[in-house]
């Protein structure tokens, strides 16, 4: 399993567990245009990555490619040693935009999941209520959609994308549409649910700080097309952490000097093409 | 403006239109041959509400109207489905669709009635023809119109084929469908009118024709008024039923998230 390339010579955290998500030569492409090119990419069981890129470099189009939404141009992707043929229902999914249904309520929305995989009424029903009361909304049970707030609906699609206890857990920028306090929150929230159950977590952020943050390592891709992993760096912070105070640890400065001076690159040279 | 002075002015407006109709036939200024007086069209309309005869005439339009609503948007939901979620037979029945729609329904009711003969059905076919595409066509956009992410997320959640039919793509288009509901309700009304009008034994529009043939134009006024509450009828109800079934919507008047 080609790693990408590690720079510091820290030990992988967790590198006793098996390989989740596994990413092997994997090349992206729509029509002529190249937008990733021989990515590899390991993820062990229970370990929270974090990618981070300049804008349009192809985060999103490597995800898509892990959850079966996209097919790789050349190259593998396998999760839990099975090789992904189309979309699969043990992974979790959370998307950057709005993603519920709009005709059904926050409780019928996280009954999805096990409604699909043939789960009786009564115990999807419970099931469904005990984690809308997880993600704090005991009480919201009949609301549609437009009827919450954006950090609820968040929260509802966090209940919706883990109620079936999925394999992996793949975040598109979950939680950039919200406002910093609301952020944190969720955040916070993310971590203590990932906490009581550790999944393997593949997270995409634009934001360095929350990369940093929530996840045991960092992976940085080039400006696109045809990007490409450049760096990669284990994040040494123990847990459970606390995103607010975390950021002031010393550590976590030094991590992030670090890492913002491998990213500035590519965030530069992604300006200048798209100028 | 106020409410209130709102409604005195309207109530002015209907009185000074129906009192000015009136004193000008009774001043003889206006020929009742062709605009009879407003007295008779009421005491006419009140003469039809009091026969037991007349809600046979009702209940044949209202069940025109319903069946033919019926029939017409469940065939266009199904075909409209169907084709927004198949491009390749979108693309290959393009032209019959256009050709078709272009048709004037009114050319229709005669070969309806040598189909169907003068009764129930023919009206009912002409009521389908004319709500079917309407709902046919918001259905079909309601289908391609689905939000991909939602799409996407449902079928990550492992939805099926038909889980996704039952559970993405109806919903979305029920709601473009509710909000043509008005619309082709309208269309059944006016299929079922013509087609009595043209040829029939009982209905509003047989009411009319009837009285148009012995040059009654105090009937033809009357039954214009009738229907004309009957319309306001179906939509009163249907405001209800609107609210009703799209609760799940911010606002009924904004398209469908
Ligand atoms: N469906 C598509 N068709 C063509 N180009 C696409 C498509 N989706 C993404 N791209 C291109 O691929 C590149 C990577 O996109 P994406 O993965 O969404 O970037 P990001 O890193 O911001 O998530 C971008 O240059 C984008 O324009
Ligand atoms: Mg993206």
């Amino acid at each position: 399993m080609a790693l990408a390339i590690v720079k510091e010579t820290t030990v992988q955290p967790r590198s006793a567990s098996k390989p989740m998500v596994c990413v092997d030569a994997v090349t992206m492409s729509f029509g002529d245009f190249v937008a990733v090119e021989n990515v590899d990419l390991t993820v062990a069981d229970g370990e929270f990555l974090t990618i981070v890129g300049p804008t349009g470099c192809g985060k999103s189009t490597i995800l898509n490619a892990v959850a079966g939404l996209l097919k790789p141009a050349s190259g593998t992707v396998s999760i839990d040693g099975a090789p992904v043929r189309g979309v699969r229902n043990d992974i979790g999914y959370l998307f950057q935009q709005d993603a519920l249904l709009p005709w059904k309520t926050a409780l019928e929305n996280v009954e999805l999941g096990p409604l699909f995989k043939g789960m009786g009424a009564a115990e999807r029903r419970e099931r469904a209520t005990t984690w809308l009361a997880k993600v704090g909304l005991k009480g919201f049970e009949d609301r549609y959609p437009h009827q919450l707030s954006g950090g609820q609906r968040k929260r509802v699609q966090m209940a919706q994308a883990l109620i079936s206890g999925p394999k992996v857990i793949l975040m598109d920028e979950p939680f950039s549409a919200l406002d910093i306090h609301t952020r944190h929150l969720m955040q916070n929230e993310l971590l203590r649910l990932w906490q009581e159950e550790r999944r393997a977590v593949v997270m995409i952020t634009h934001d360095l700080e929350e990369a940093i943050a929530l996840g045991d390592r960092v992976v940085v891709l080039a400006a696109g097309p045809r990007s490409r992993v450049i760096d990669s760096f284990p994040v040494a912070l123990e847990r459970p952490r606390d995103v607010a105070e975390i950021k002031l640890d010393q550590r976590f400065t030094d991590l992030y000097r670090n890492i913002w001076s491998s990213l500035r690159g590519e965030v530069e040279k992604s300006y200048e093409r798209h100028d | 403006m106020n409410a209130t002075t709102e409604r005195l002015i309207q109530l002015a407006l209907l009185v000074a239109v129906l009192g000015g109709w009136q004193l000008g036939v009774v001043l003889g200024v206006i020929d009742v041959f062709f605009f009879p007086a407003p007295v008779d069209i009421f005491n006419q309309v009140v003469a039809w509400v009091t026969n037991a005869g007349f809600y046979v005439h009702v209940t044949t339009t209202l069940t025109e109207t319903v069946l033919g609503y019926l029939i017409g948007t469940g065939l266009g939901v199904a075909a409209g489905v169907w084709l927004g979620l198949s491009r390749s037979a979108a693309r290959i029945l393009d032209p019959f669709i256009k050709c078709l729609n272009a048709v004037p329904r009114v050319v229709l009711a005669p070969i309806f009635v040598l189909w169907l003969g003068l009764g129930l059905w023919s009206k009912v076919a002409l009521a389908v023809t004319l709500v079917f595409f309407v709902t046919f066509f918001n259905a079909m956009q309601g289908v391609r119109e689905v939000n991909p992410v939602v799409l996407a997320n449902a079928r990550l959640l492992g939805a099926s084929r038909p889980d996704l039919l039952r559970h993405v793509y109806f919903p979305a288009a029920a709601s473009w469908i509710l909000s043509s509901l008005r619309t082709s309700v309208g269309f059944a009304v006016v299929g079922a009118i013509i087609g009595e009008y043209l040829g029939s034994s009982a209905g509003l529009g047989h009411l009319i024709a009837q009285a148009e043939g012995n040059f009654d134009a105090v009937g033809v006024f009357a039954g214009i008024l009738v229907l004309a509450v009957f319309v306001l009828l179906i939509d009163s109800i249907l405001d209800v039923a609107e609210k009703r079934l799209i609760k799940w919507r911010p606002n009924v008047a904004e398209k469908p998230a």
